[in-house]
């Protein structure tokens, strides 16, 4: 179904830097168990509602696909929809439909995964289902090709006819030379062009195993009889010997990067990515947290010294935005956006954010800024009970980029325990023109001519 | 999930299920005139409100197109005392979050805030003086005015943004529902500070105000907040009233070129208001025909048996005149005619024959099963709150829901929608129409 991944994160960045930094207060009603098959199993109980999540985390993302057959982690997402021997294809929606429930499916760069939404009576239903397809999916020929034909028109809405995100698209494929983060979740066309039902069935053998997936339920629930549960329907699944994970480097960049990308628009935009670290090791790190407060600093709120400087001062933007994320498999780039006001070009405003950036290596920042920041993470983790979604979300996310649940108040700690002087820090050590990658959309204008009948 | 069809659904926020209680809604009227609506719940440390106000875009003129959604954007741009920078950094130091909501009938505030007092004080504070004593800063204005006329720019190239704006005029001709939200260019460069000040005045009333609040206070606490919130409003005058929707339009089909890959359909006409008598049998009907995700007909024949769009859904925008129905989808420009077709295949079928015993119960099934998932946090209700309290719909609505949706026949639907959608006389846009084709035909199946 289903979604892909990308438009998710759209619409979850601005939460992004503010929701994922919010972090739960110890890991309170948060339980957990490994099945004999490794599939490991995480109950958040929250008895507000009589509802529940479930959603099942496989830990293999477009990363994890080789040259040629990029698209491919989100065209099996698809296909995961088609059917088993039991149940045949479309009963799947329309079994959890008629349970009231709502469901889909997201894939990125470092997972996929499968979710619904139900009341807490028919879990037992959502785990034979999800359970079912871990092992049984029956892949033809015939679905392939008609579900291939949605992924591309898939990609065609979301990324050959959206300018920003095709200018993305490309400035990915710039700054990262070896690392696969520069293929795109949804594929390269040409590579969904040439795609097989076979690439399909290798990579749901592959992946789709108890050992490389982390189960998540949150609700109301009791976290024993979920684990009951779990053991009834995915226990008998058995283990499954994975492929090795590659790892990469990116190896270091040796100088500024420049790209144009041509398409229909109005408005003139530019990018500023700069390489930056992910967390690795969460006690000892410290320069991801203050990356993320530095996105808070720049970007955390109308007045954040972006929008205060660039669009409502010097009026030389029309739109700034600042884009970071410390948690995920591969690296992280550390971004900057920007329209220009009208009368204003993309020149004036890279002058304009460098600017700023010099001013964070000469001055650093200041304490009101920092708490500003860190009051919104405090705030946001109280903000975040409200979704069940998101906590299951939360869970499952760190789960399959390698760190744990666990992690979770550590982050927070970590961020609360940032100081001006890291922050300057790590704007004097990332933000640097050997390491950045600058996009700009150049706008073309287009043909226009209306037909009316009537 | 943030699929068009997912997005659909909250326009129909407004629904419910068996097996547990609605939440309980307390109403009273404000001494300010304010209708407030409140939930108590004290399972989280949090607050969440909204402000309404009967000021979205349908109270604009075509001359100035584009002021009732300038005077609420620049609502948080300076209030009595406080820059914009003041406001949004006291905000932010405490974690507040502020919310701007916009439609054709609502323009809204919204606060999510921790409970706590310190944080709750301050972030009321700053609620109640952005309301009441909105400055409209001159120099701000004219920022505004340039970075929204410099998106409304942006949004002519846009495939979405050009159909969606074809399609509102082509549904509601010159009645505002079919007027841009935002605006157009050339009304936007002639608002000037006064008339936003008179909008203001005008639109942003005590007696018109909803507050809604949900959470962690209680009932005396609500009641304070709802009258510091609204106390300080305008007073006096008529309420603006909207002309009437005219419901018949008659077949239209607008092909405008651009150079996407894809070519974007819209199809609809005028559809149901909030509170019309048909409003459970079109939205249990249209559940079947395309709103109920990839179980509904439309998904079915366009996406499942032949692949030929991600995304195509049917909805119902309910508002306080009658808003759009509205069939929409993306595929590659040689196949929209294919998509086209089929589209209003289904859609023939769909209102000639009625439906299934076997769908309608399926439908029911999963709006009914479901109904916990629409009131399981304190930002969904706290919406459906100010959906009730502006709307007016019935206290009981949340309560009375289920049975609604029980209650519709198969013959109550095929019924309503015989009586609201004529297939022979419907707007359709296609932007990034196939080139080749040869516009008369288009016409098509539209007679």
């Amino acid at each position: 179904m289903r979604t892909q991944i990308l438009k998710f994160w759209l619409a979850l960045a601005v939460l992004w830097h503010v929701l994922f930094m919010s972090l739960p207060q110890a890991s309170a009603g948060i339980f957990e168990k490994t099945l004999g098959n490794g599939l490991k199993v995480i109950v958040k109980e929250d008895h507000r509602s009589p509802v529940v999540v479930q959603q099942i985390w496989y830990h293999a993302g477009s990363m994890d696909e080789n040259i040629g057959v990029t698209g491919i982690a989100h065209v099996l997402e698809h296909m995961m929809f088609k059917g088993t021997k039991k149940v045949p294809v479309g009963q799947f929606s329309k079994l959890i439909s008629a349970a009231g429930g709502r469901e889909n499916a997201f894939t990125s760069n470092d997972y996929t995964a499968y979710f619904q939404q139900l009341h807490k009576s028919r879990l037992p239903l959502a785990m034979k289902l999800e359970s079912d397809r871990m092992s049984n999916l029956h892949l033809t020929g015939a679905e392939f090709s008609k579900e291939i034909k949605v992924v591309m028109e898939e990609r065609r809405m979301r990324t050959d006819d959206d300018p920003q995100a095709l200018m993305n698209e490309k400035l990915m494929a710039v700054a990262y030379q070896e690392h696969p983060y520069r293929s795109p979740v949804i594929g390269w066309m040409n590579d969904l062009q040439t795609l097989s039902v076979e690439d399909a069935k290798r990579w749901y053998k592959s992946w789709y195993a108890p050992n490389n997936a982390t189960l998540v339920v949150a609700g109301d629930v009791k976290a024993s009889e979920v684990f009951a549960l779990a053991q009834r329907y995915y226990g008998g699944i058995p283990a499954r010997s994975l492929p090795t994970r590659k790892s990469f480097s990116e190896p270091p960049q040796a100088g500024i990067k420049r790209i144009v990308v041509k398409a229909p628009a109005k408005l003139p935009q530019l990018v500023m990515a700069y390489h930056a670290p992910t967390l690795r090791d969460m006690g000892k790190d410290w320069q991801p947290y203050a990356l993320q407060i530095l996105a808070g600093i720049l970007d955390g709120n109308a007045s954040a010294r972006l929008n205060r400087a660039l669009v409502r001062e010097q009026q030389l933007a029309s739109a700034v935005n600042v884009e970071y994320d410390s948690t995920s498999r591969g690296p992280s780039l550390f971004m900057l956006a920007g329209i220009p006001s009208e009368g204003r070009n993309v020149t004036e405003l890279e002058s304009g954010l460098r600017e700023q950036i010099a001013m964070l290596k000469r001055d650093g920042v200041s304490e009101d800024e920092l708490k500003r920041v860190k009051a919104q993470v405090t705030a946001s983790e109280v903000y975040k009970l409200d979704s069940l979604f998101y906590q299951a979300m939360q869970i499952g996310q760190m789960e399959s980029i390698g760190l744990s649940f666990k992690d979770i108040p550590v982050i927070l700690q970590k961020l609360q325990a940032v100081t001006p002087q890291q922050v300057q820090d790590v704007a004097r050590e990332y933000l640097q023109d050997d390491q950045l990658t600058i996009a700009v959309l150049d706008p073309q204008p287009l043909p226009g001519k209306t037909v009316q009948s009537d | 999930m943030h699929t068009k069809i997912f997005a659909a659904l909250w326009f129909w926020v407004v629904s419910i299920s068996s097996a547990f209680a609605a939440p309980h809604i307390q109403h009273w009227q404000a001494p300010s005139g304010a209708r407030v609506y409140f939930v108590e719940n004290h399972d989280l440390p949090m607050l969440d409100l909204t402000v309404t106000f009967a000021a979205g875009s349908s109270f604009d003129t075509t001359e100035k197109s584009g002021l009732a959604g300038l005077t609420h954007s620049m609502l948080d741009l300076g209030a009595e005392g406080l820059s914009e920078d003041d406001i949004a950094r006291s905000l932010a130091d405490i974690g507040a979050q502020l919310g701007m909501n916009f439609d054709a009938d609502r323009a809204g505030v919204s606060l999510r805030t921790l409970s706590s007092i310190a944080e709750r004080t301050q972030s009321l504070d700053i609620v109640a003086r952005l309301l009441q004593y909105p400055l409209f800063p001159e120099k701000v204005l004219s920022r505004e005015k340039a970075r929204l006329i410099a998106a409304l720019k942006e949004s002519e190239t846009k495939p979405d943004s050009i159909a969606e704006k074809a399609f509102g005029k082509s549904v509601f001709g010159s009645h505002p529902y079919g007027f841009p939200v935002s605006g157009e260019i050339a009304s936007v460069e002639k608002i000037q500070r006064s008339d936003i000040e008179d909008f203001y005045r005008q639109h942003y009333q005590a007696k018109t105000a909803v507050v809604a609040i949900m959470g962690d206070v209680t009932r005396t606490e609500a009641e304070w907040i709802a009258q510091k919130l609204t106390d300080n409003l305008p007073q006096g005058g008529d309420l603006a009233q909207v002309a009437p929707v005219t419901m018949q339009i008659k077949s239209v089909e607008q092909r405008i070129s651009h150079p996407a890959t894809q070519s974007h359909i819209l199809m609809g006409v005028p559809g149901l208001a909030r509170k019309d008598p048909d409003y459970f049998p079109l939205y249990v009907g249209n559940h079947i025909l395309g709103g109920g995700g990839f179980v509904s007909r439309l998904m079915h024949e366009i996406r499942e048996k032949r692949g030929l769009a991600y995304s195509v859904y049917s909805y119902f925008i309910p508002m306080k005149l009658p808003g759009a129905f509205q069939i929409g989808l993306q595929t590659q420009k040689h196949q929209a005619d294919e998509a086209l077709q089929l589209v209003r295949s289904t859609l023939r079928d769909f209102i000639d024959k009625g439906i299934t015993e076997k769908e309608l119960q399926a439908s029911k099934q999963n709006i009914i099963g479901g109904f916990a998932l629409r009131i399981d946090s304190n930002r969904k209700i706290v919406d459906y709150l100010s959906v009730i309290g502006f709307y007016e719909l019935p206290l009981t609505y949340l309560d009375d829901f289920v049975a609604n949706v029980d209650r519709v026949t198969s013959e109550q639907i095929r019924s309503a929608f015989k009586r609201r959608i004529n297939p022979d006389a419907m707007a359709t846009v296609i932007v990034g129409a196939p080139e080749s084709l040869d516009p008369d035909k288009g016409k098509g199946d539209g007679r």
